[in-house]
């Protein structure tokens, strides 16, 4: 039976922050767009950021973008590409401030401007001391950024497709991306959105891990539909965790409740950060300060009957700011954590919360892949923001406000040059004779798979290898054996059967189909991890720490590079690292302390 | 523990119906969306909408013991057993716990839920002094997750007429939002026998409401709003 096709301009794949405000830039250029998304919009996982969005503003006290640039480079242990990170601080004012005029409802300080709190890694004149740079809505901003973002975007009338999961890319034997298929899942129904230009703005997929603060549609599908189309995946093995997860329910404490004074305390009652990083302490970078609290757990000054968590302190802080700034973080502690963390503190871990690596881009959102000697070749018509794109902004370790930097000055220049492609290639290319066939082979094989592999005791399998092996510490012999399970547990998801076989709602599909995503990110991480023989960033590789030259285990003469991993064999590929920016002088790589 | 599901599969099933799960429960399982998620691992059959886990997204909203509310912040151990579980009322039963939320939507789009200010933007933010941004406090943070327009009963007999809590509390919103100059518009949209008036205070919005929010106050804000603009 042949596939229905639909023919739009621009085709989106996501609608959380990212994709929202490429879809709005798009809309309002006039394209035809149609923006898929698995959940209605404003369900989408930017909604859970709490702390804030960077941009050097300046509103309580001077700052400016190349303090934060040379922040978020630091904070990248230098494997951040520098036009990217001197683009996107250059333009992260402006794109707050855009914000702002749609209807962002930023807390305010008395003069009427946008209050901005203080946050880890951000600091002034170059490492000097913390600045107040993160733009916030109470503990709240990723909710109000998202609902703003969509309602701006019911006002420029994007025609949204709700609930509909896209599976596969489609590209032509040139390569050229020509869209997506998708299932609707109300009906079951698979549908081709042929597209001039596609952008994929799906998100991360944090749950890959057992411990996460992600939501569970954070499941890498971009990153598995580009892997399958032979798209590398860059940076896989730099995963972010978070300092300040709830024990036992991994759900987020912002560093906002740092950045407004809470502290960390060990079982002693010893604020220990001030011995990994006496300058920021408790604001250093996320990378050393769960490292540091994973350091303290591991040789027994964790707190609780188990000695396995850290404590974060905030009643100092008083119930009036508590209520004002950081209401969320309250009944989050409440609900979660047990405490009234206006009397007593939260029980916190470091749990898994961001991916740093993703689709390979430039600063522009264009797809670039290594093709005959040039590493970054333009993939016809493919784009990739926000989480699952990695232009590299965040290197191996992302400051905290940047992912909502990220998604609004990526997603806007992703759709800039949509529009300017879609001019100067106004009609649709051919799609292939058998486009669609791949995905409804998938979808059939799913339906009539006997004797197969259950979902949940795959995906468990995958979540305590990650976990397992690939944690805040990294062991070579561990990384090895994770290497060896991992594919194991990758061949099982190969063989995934549902016992639904309904048309509607099929929600057990759907989560089958997301599995087939996790497990080619899982891979990636383990197989990327194993091969980086240095400790950067968040990778944290336990033989390769003070080494006699190489500054807290970085080995820049072997390693200044980025990651590419394909899933055609597992092949790893490197390129390297942009230490260019577009305009000033580069920031050189030095020893990272905070 | 105990559990009575109301399920309807129109692919299968003539009507609705319910069915009883009696599931061994981990020590980790504290939320009821834990328990779902459990009961789905044993039965995959069973559909319902789920994502952030934590109260923010909206997507988990439910019927639990008669009362809507969100699964994820919804304790066990505050749960009477059996713990009968229903669709959200007075929406079309797409799938098992699935509604289909398009009329919510609707209303919720009708109210033209985004800052109206045709003022060319300053090249700074627009300025708000604190006072002005704690007018948004408990109206912003909506999750539209629809616990209390299917709680209403006077939504449940019109709801394409009447704008509903939710919507209403979003109307709000912007009416008090001091960048938007839409004020006299925004009262005129609602100004109708329906649309604003079938709200009588039943007060049943503000008693679901997971995040604690008051639809019913932000309507009175409303109503008074247009009996001033009246004189």
């Amino acid at each position: 039976m042949a596939i229905p096709v639909r023919k739009y301009d621009a085709v989106v794949v996501g609608a959380g922050g990212s994709g929202l405000r490429a879809a709005l830039q798009l809309s309002n250029a006039g394209l035809k767009v149609a923006v898929l998304s698995k959940v209605f919009p404003t369900r989408s996982h930017t909604v859970a950021a709490q702390g804030g969005v960077g941009a050097s503003l300046g509103n309580m006290g001077e700052d400016n973008w190349h303090w934060h640039m040379y922040d978020t480079i630091k904070g990248s242990d230098w494997l951040g590409d520098q036009d990217a990170i001197e683009f996107m601080c250059r333009t992260a004012p402006e794109a707050v401030i855009e914000l702002e005029h749609f209807g962002m409802p930023f807390d305010r300080n008395e003069n009427g401007t946008i209050y901005q709190r203080p946050f880890g890694g951000h600091s002034s004149n170059f490492g000097e001391k913390s600045v107040q740079r993160s733009c916030c809505a109470a503990d709240r901003t990723g909710h109000a950024m998202l609902h703003t973002l969509y309602q701006r975007n019911v006002f420029a009338n994007t025609q949204f497709f709700v609930e509909w999961m896209a599976l596969d890319l489609i590209r032509d034997h040139e390569g050229n991306v020509l869209g997506v298929t998708a299932l609707e899942m109300e009906t079951g129904e698979m549908m081709i959105f042929h597209g001039k230009a596609t952008l994929f703005a799906t998100g991360g997929a944090g749950r890959i891990y057992a411990s996460s603060t992600n939501a569970f549609i954070n499941t890498g599908d971009g990153l598995g539909m580009a892997a399958r189309a032979g798209i590398p995946l860059e940076d896989m093995e730099f995963w972010q965790f978070h300092p300040t997860g709830v024990a036992g329910a991994g759900v987020l404490i912002t560093e906002g409740v740092r950045g407004e004074g809470g502290i960390l305390l060990n079982k002693d009652g010893e604020r220990f950060m001030e011995r990994y990083a006496p300058t920021m302490k408790d604001l250093a970078s996320r990378d050393v300060v769960s490292r540091a609290m994973a350091t303290e757990i591991k040789e027994g000054r964790g707190a609780g009957p188990n000695n396995d968590y850290i404590l974060l302190k905030l009643d100092h802080l008083g119930p009036e700011v508590i209520n004002k700034r950081l209401p969320g973080i309250r009944e989050i502690a409440l609900q979660f954590g047990n405490v009234d963390c206006t009397k007593e503190p939260i029980p916190v871990v470091p749990t898994c919360h961001y991916q740093m690596g993703g689709i390979p881009t430039n600063y522009r959102g264009e797809v670039v892949v290594p093709k005959d000697g040039n590493a970054n070749t333009l993939v016809h018509g493919f784009y990739a923001a926000g989480e699952c794109g990695c232009a590299s902004i965040h290197g191996a370790n992302r400051l905290g406000t940047n992912s909502l930097t990220d998604l609004l000055v990526m997603g806007k220049s992703s759709a800039d040059s949509m529009i300017k492609f879609i001019k100067e290639n106004d009609t649709h290319m051919d799609l292939p004779k058998d486009a669609g066939a791949f995905s409804a082979a998938r979808l059939l094989r799913l339906d009539t798979q006997k004797n197969g592999e259950n979902v949940y005791e795959v995906g468990n399998a995958m979540r305590q290898t990650m976990q397992a092996h690939c944690g805040v510490f990294r062991f070579p012999d561990m990384l090895e054996k994770g290497v060896a399970k991992i594919k194991e547990v990758a061949e099982r998801a190969q063989k995934l059967e549902i016992n639904d076989k309904s048309k509607v709602f099929n929600t057990a599909r759907i989560e089958a189909l997301e599995l087939e995503n996790l497990i080619e990110v899982a891979v990636a991480t383990m197989i990327s991890a194993e091969a980086r023989k240095e400790t950067r960033g968040a990778h944290d590789r336990a033989d390769c720490h003070d080494r006699p030259g190489f500054v807290n285990g970085r080995d820049d003469q072997s390693w200044l590079k980025h990651t590419l991993w394909y899933k055609h064999d597992n092949k790893l590929d490197y390129k390297p690292v942009n230490l260019q920016p577009l305009t000033v002088e580069s920031i050189a790589p030095k020893a990272r302390t905070y | 523990m105990k559990f009575i599901i109301e399920r309807y599969d129109p692919d299968q099933d003539q009507k609705p119906y319910f069915k009883e799960y009696d599931i061994q429960l981990e020590p980790s399982d504290r939320m009821l969306l834990d328990a779902l998620i459990r009961i789905k691992s044993i039965d995959d059959t069973l559909a319902l909408r789920r994502s952030c886990r934590e109260g923010i997204c909206g997507s988990d909203a439910m019927n639990i013991n008669g009362k809507n509310g969100l699964a994820c912040i919804t304790k066990i151990v505050d749960l009477k057993e059996p713990v009968k579980l229903r669709p959200l009322p007075g929406l079309p039963i797409i799938r098992d716990l699935i509604v289909d939320m398009t009329q919510f939507f609707k209303q919720y789009h009708s109210i033209k839920p985004f800052v109206i200010n045709n003022d060319p933007p300053p090249e700074k933010e627009r300025l708000q002094s604190p006072e002005e941004r704690l007018e948004l406090d408990g109206l912003y943070e909506c999750i539209l997750c629809a616990c209390c327009s299917t709680s209403c009963p006077s939504f449940w007999w019109n709801p394409d007429k009447f704008v509903g809590p939710a919507g209403l509390l979003a109307a709000y919103r912007f009416i008090a939002d001091s960048r938007d100059q839409a004020v006299n518009e925004r009262l005129d949209n609602l100004e109708d026998p329906y649309r604003l008036f079938r709200c009588h205070t039943i007060m049943n919005c503000v008693d679901v409401c997971p995040k604690g929010l008051n639809p019913s106050l932000a309507i009175g804000k409303i109503k008074e709003m247009m009996v001033r603009r009246g004189v």
